[in-house]
């Protein structure tokens, strides 16, 4: 692996990400402002003092939007980690089991499915308490369905290697094979997966905001910014463009590290690799 | 250039080179062609023959104007009746393939086109070179459907690719190079993916079409034996350069050089068998297995093994002789019927088996590439078992990986690499080696040296032989090859649609009176001999004209 | 293969042996209806069981003990969950989804318009979106790892990754707005012309489109890549087959399933596209009904949006499935 080898695509995602972390991390120090300050006047132009303008309620966008990439992150980031651990344990617990418990798995992962996630979310979200972890448990079950279809798909690709079955044969337990001869050999695509499950819980994230269902106010998040400005585009202010700008940007600069994750594994099919 | 007149194709000096590009690495230049040149006459058959890597296809294609995969001429002349093929452009190649020059791959199953029927895939490109109408492309392939002993030629044109066998679709895809009077077909191992038994038909079936026609061939392979039924001149290739290059008989008879000498030589030995001892170590007494969809893989099978002896278990694919393997390793349990080791029966199933049965059980398996975990290092492959059985850690596990790399004669250098950094012979010989660190007294070998070229696959046999007769190892040993038989089974296992029709001594087993089978089977492997193809129609249609 | 051969012997094996292509199909439609029914199980069942008293949230402030009873017995809640669910089911069969907690209204009468209305919106996107795409991943295959194809790539990348209704404020500042070239809200009601209704949902149609045409493509790309990497196609241009025969005679027929497949896979998600457009929109279609129930916790209403988005993906999946079965060649010729 040599640093000169990652494109130049991959390069913009990774910084992209980096600066996104970087505002996640350290937003009460590099805001301008407070993060429900109110420093002006309603939807005031942008100018030297606020770099994006000031947002329905005279609050000042720059900052919201540092304190928003830091709500926006980490529960994106949290309900990614919770549905992949769950989906990956899920499904590689069935690939390695088969049988019943693999069926009972699958059926029931397919059911879910069956549902499409915003619609499942809705009918869920309507029912539940607003509440942030609740919200991030419904994002990370919800779409471990799709991480356990992939991790399935992959395990089952690894499990039925002879290798595999050599362990089985020297009487290795499931815990070894699944953490020694299956997961070394599904990282590469199961890595590009994460990234896209992330990528997606962004966008989810954003989504449900938008439509009233994901961070309450006044914490700031992305989406939520969007859903607060939305009226400001009839009048020609651009004000809910900024923080849909910032999602879109972190969506495509996730994708094009997945994309260059992707590229990496199919390259790699039958070699080593150091990953 | 006063010669290329008198030859139909005539290759001077080609070369070819391919850019590859391993991961973590720039990208390199290889030469998978160098310098090679021969001459074919009109209705003369040439064998070009080699190992895996040897260029032996990509010379083929060549003859077509074609790089696989990247592959690029890079140098010399392709002269079909005086003209360079290769300056011909696209439009004149495109005149040239499927008309004068065609080509039959090795899996037809994959080069026909799912959709359509055969008959319209067969006489395409007759038809679209305008070299016959619609009618007359369809009575030639009825023609050619006879000559190559397809079962009811005139609906045989009706059906799709999936609804005819494997050796059908080789014999039809051989009818879709002749349909348009080709001066030159290219035959890329025709045979290799079929069964010995059906490979005996499609071999006779070509060969009839090839004289039939007066057609000139190109019959790549890797089997000299082959090679020899078919070819008038034979030329041997390694590494992409010419090793040899004459008439069939002074190739197979007075080879010159040391390679050729070795591929004709090539399991010619034949092991003494030792005598039949009463204790056996392993003992399959009357076992029948089911998959889990019912379907019966296995009848009443009853044989056994006797300790440090070798038991050679035939048959071709879909025989149930692998089953027989996953049976005794526990894999599938059998539906009835007792398996006894060491004079203790063997529990059915795997995870109730203890921990020391299963060490002394070991299986290698035919594909060395994925019976290794490909992100762990040698020291670790072998090093696993070690640790799993006796506990050895540490230096002390090092000392013995060492030593074990010792035995199976490769360099301790191999230590750290990975599988994908050694070669076909050498991954197989880990593979050994891992049986062998868990001091195993029987090992299943299943069809070990199949996937391997013939000398290396000679190589892994003779240090089985050693490993045999230092060790007092049992082994059984799965195989489809006769020639491996005779070189290395003290006892033989034939076995047919999941059935056992013959079982004893070599000496017995493999000497007359036969059953059908064994019969079939026996007669319809290869020999290195000039003739035995002929000699081997001609008995049958003595044996058919004397009922 | 063999086993096939050598089984069989019951008449119902055989019968369907002989016609595996339409039993296969009967199967998945079977199939389809379980899961169907399972969904309306779980939508209905989940909703119940979560924690969360309905009569509570349905009152709001004016919750006292007296009062949540009253409510109780009048929605009859109070009645075991299987009763309840069966009743439900029952209404829906007949096509009745009860009665809106919010607006008393019933809710069949609602969802009748406001269906029609989304399916519009959702198959004018499509009828653009899908030719669009397919010539797309077209074009991306012939020009395959040269520039075109990497424009086509990276633009793609960039457009899968464009929230909705980002792209829907865009196009509305734009078009709407500094141009005034199109309509906000896109607001039609009964008895409006067709043109007049186009015209009405060009924005929302145009920002579908948006979104599902990058997938659509990238997905058409890769299944018409597979079949051209297959060996018939080294075998049709070692025939000498020109380009274009090779392609029309050749790849086209075995690539039909696949693309057929990302086609109805796409549909299924431009049906959910519509929920987050509609709200961008104010577009009086299902979405924008069910999200303002959601807010409100207006149950029938959710239950009833719920089970209708879920039973179209299911129809348009199962589709999908029926569609690739029959322009599979080995099922459609059977040994």
């Amino acid at each position: 692996m040599r640093l000169r080898e990652i494109p130049i695509t991959a390069w913009v995602g990774l910084f992209g990400i980096a600066l996104a972390l970087f505002c996640a991390l350290f937003a009460p120090w590099i805001s301008p402002y407070g993060e429900t300050e109110v420093v002006g006047n309603v939807w005031q132009e942008a100018d030297a003092q606020f770099f994006f303008g000031l947002d329905n309620l005279g609050r000042d966008i720059l900052s919201r939007l540092i304190f928003g990439a830091r709500t926006t992150l980490i529960v994106a980031l949290a309900a990614t980690v919770i549905s992949f651990s769950l989906g990956i344990i899920l499904s590689f617990t069935a690939a390695v089991s088969g049988g019943l418990v693999d069926t009972v798995f699958s059926r029931f992962n397919d059911l879910m499915m069956s549902i499409p996630t915003l619609i499942f979310a809705l009918v869920v979200l309507a029912v539940l308490p607003q509440h942030l972890i609740v919200l991030i448990l419904v994002m990370a079950i919800l779409d471990s369905t799709r991480v356990y279809r992939l991790g399935r798909a992959v395990a089952l690709d690894v499990a039925v290697m002879e290798f595999v079955e050599a362990a089985k044969l020297r009487g290795e337990g499931k815990i070894w094979i699944i953490f020694r001869e299956i997961l070394p050999n599904t990282l590469s695509p199961l890595l590009a997966e994460f990234g896209l499950r992330f990528a997606f819980a962004i966008l989810f994230l954003s989504t449900l905001s938008f439509l009233g269902l994901g961070i309450q106010p006044p914490t700031a998040d992305w989406g939520g910014m969007v859903k607060d400005n939305k009226d400001g585009i009839i009048f020609g202010i651009p004000a809910a463009l900024v923080p849909g700008t910032a999602i879109a940007a972190l969506a495509v600069c996730v994708n094009l590290v997945v994309d260059w994750l992707l590229k990496r594994t199919s390259s790699l099919k039958g070699g080593r690799g150091d990953a | 250039m006063h010669e290329a007149s008198s030859h139909l194709l005539s290759v001077r000096n080609l070369k070819i080179e391919a850019t590859s590009y391993p991961p973590g690495e720039p990208a390199k230049r290889i030469t998978i062609v160098d310098d090679v040149s021969f001459d074919l006459a009109k209705g003369k058959v040439l064998g070009l023959i080699g190992e895996s890597g040897a260029g032996k296809s990509t010379i083929g294609l060549a003859a077509l104007g074609y790089g696989r995969g990247g592959a690029e001429i890079t140098g010399g002349e392709v002269k079909l009746d005086g003209t360079d093929i290769l300056q011909l452009g696209k439009g004149g190649i495109r005149k040239l393939r499927g008309a004068r020059v065609c080509y039959v791959a090795q899996s037809a199953a994959a080069a026909f086109n799912p959709a359509h029927k055969l008959g319209d895939q067969v006489i395409e490109a007759t038809v679209k070179h305008r070299l016959m109408s619609k009618e007359e492309a369809r009575s030639r392939a009825l023609y050619l459907f006879q000559v190559l002993g397809l079962p009811n030629p005139e609906t045989f044109g009706d059906r799709f690719p999936h609804q005819v066998s494997g050796g059908q679709l080789q014999r039809a895809m051989t009818a879709m190079a002749l349909c348009s009077k080709p001066d030159l077909i290219v035959f890329d191992e025709p045979t290799t993916a079929l069964d010995v038994t059906t490979q005996i038909d499609v071999l006779a079936a070509i060969k009839h079409a090839i004289e039939e026609t007066d057609t000139a061939a190109l019959y790549i392979t890797h089997d000299l034996a082959v090679v020899a039924q078919i070819s008038d001149d034979i030329m041997v290739l390694r590494h992409g350069k010419m090793v040899e290059y004459g008439p069939v008989q002074e190739i197979i008879e007075a080879p010159r050089q040391d390679y050729t000498r070795a591929l004709v030589n090539v399991r010619q030995a034949a092991r003494e068998e030792a005598v039949d001892q009463t204790e056996a170590v392993l003992r399959v007494d009357h076992v029948s297995a089911q998959y889990s969809n019912g379907f019966k893989v296995l009848h009443d099978v009853s044989l056994h093994l006797c300790k440090g002896q070798t038991l050679a278990v035939v048959g071709e694919s879909g025989s149930g002789k692998s089953t027989l393997a996953r049976v005794i390793t526990g894999l599938l349990a059998p539906s009835s019927g007792a398996i006894t080791f060491e004079g203790r029966p063997l529990t059915p199933l795997l995870k109730s088996r203890p921990r020391d049965d299963l060490r002394r059980i070991q299986l290698i398996y035919q594909m060395a590439d994925t019976a290794m975990n490909p992100r762990q290092t040698v020291r670790d492959i072998i090093g696993r078992p070690l640790t799993f059985y006796d506990g050895l850690r540490g230096s002390a596990k090092t000392a013995r990986v060492k030593e074990l790399l010792d035995q199976i004669e490769m360099g301790t250098g191999f230590i750290d690499r990975y599988p994908a950094e050694l070669s076909g012979g050498q991954k197989q010989r880990v593979a050994i080696a891992r049986a062998l660190a868990a001091r195993p007294e029987l090992i299943l070998c299943d069809e070990p040296t199949s996937a391997l070229d013939p000398l290396v696959a000679e190589g892994i046999l003779k240090l089985l032989m050693k490993l045999q007769e230092e060790q007092q190892l049992s082994y059984l040993f799965i195989t489809h090859d006769i020639a491996i038989v005779k070189a290395i089974a003290d006892s033989v296992a034939v076995m047919h649609r999941g059935k056992l029709v013959r079982f004893g001594p070599k000496s017995q087993a493999l000497s007359p009176p036969f059953d059908d089978y064994t019969d079939l089977l026996l007669k319809s492997v290869p020999e290195m001999q000039l003739g035995w193809l002929e000699k081997v129609l001609a008995t049958r249609r003595m044996e058919s004209a004397g009922n | 293969m063999s086993n096939s051969t050598e089984a069989g012997g019951s008449p119902a094996r055989s019968l369907r042996e002989r016609f595996p292509l339409l039993s296969i199909i009967a199967q998945r439609m079977v199939l389809s209806l379980i899961l169907l029914l399972a969904v309306s199980a779980l939508i209905f069942g989940g909703v119940e069981a979560l924690p969360g008293d309905f009569a509570s949230t349905y009152l709001g402030q004016s919750a006292t003990p007296e009062a949540v009873a009253n409510i109780t017995a009048e929605l009859g809640l109070d009645r075991p969950l299987v009763t309840r669910y069966f009743d439900w089911l029952g209404g829906v069969l007949q096509g009745d989804f009860g009665t809106s907690w919010a607006s008393r209204n019933s809710v069949s009468e609602q969802v009748g318009n406001r269906l029609g209305n989304s399916l519009f919106l959702a198959a004018f996107a499509a009828v653009i979106a899908v030719p669009l795409a397919i010539c797309l991943g077209m074009l991306s295959v012939h020009f395959r790892d040269r520039i075109p194809d990497k424009i086509i790539n990276v633009i793609s990348l960039a457009a899968i990754s464009l929230p909705e209704f980002f792209v829907g404020y865009l196009l509305i500042l734009y078009f709407a707005v500094n141009f005034g070239i199109a309509t906000f809200p896109a607001t039609v009601y009964q008895g409006m012309g067709f043109l007049e209704r186009l015209q009405t949902i060009a924005l929302p149609t145009a920002t579908l489109v948006l979104v599902v045409l990058a997938h659509m493509m990238r997905m058409t790309r890769a299944a018409i890549l597979s079949v051209m990497s297959s060996a018939y196609m080294e075998t049709a241009e070692l025939k000498g087959l020109s380009g274009w025969r090779a392609i029309v005679k050749h790849a086209a027929p075995n690539a039909l399933a696949p693309i057929i497949n990302v086609v109805a896979l796409n549909l299924a998600y431009l049906v959910v596209g519509v929920v987050v457009v509609e709200v961008v929109f104010v577009y009086p279609g299902m979405g924008q009904y069910m999200v303002d129930a959601v807010t409100v916790r207006d149950m029938p209403v959710v239950q009833a949006c719920g089970l209708i988005f879920a039973a179209v993906y299911i129809l348009l999946n199962m589709l999908a499935d029926i569609l690739a079965i029959i322009a599979n060649p080995r099922l459609r010729h059977p040994r």
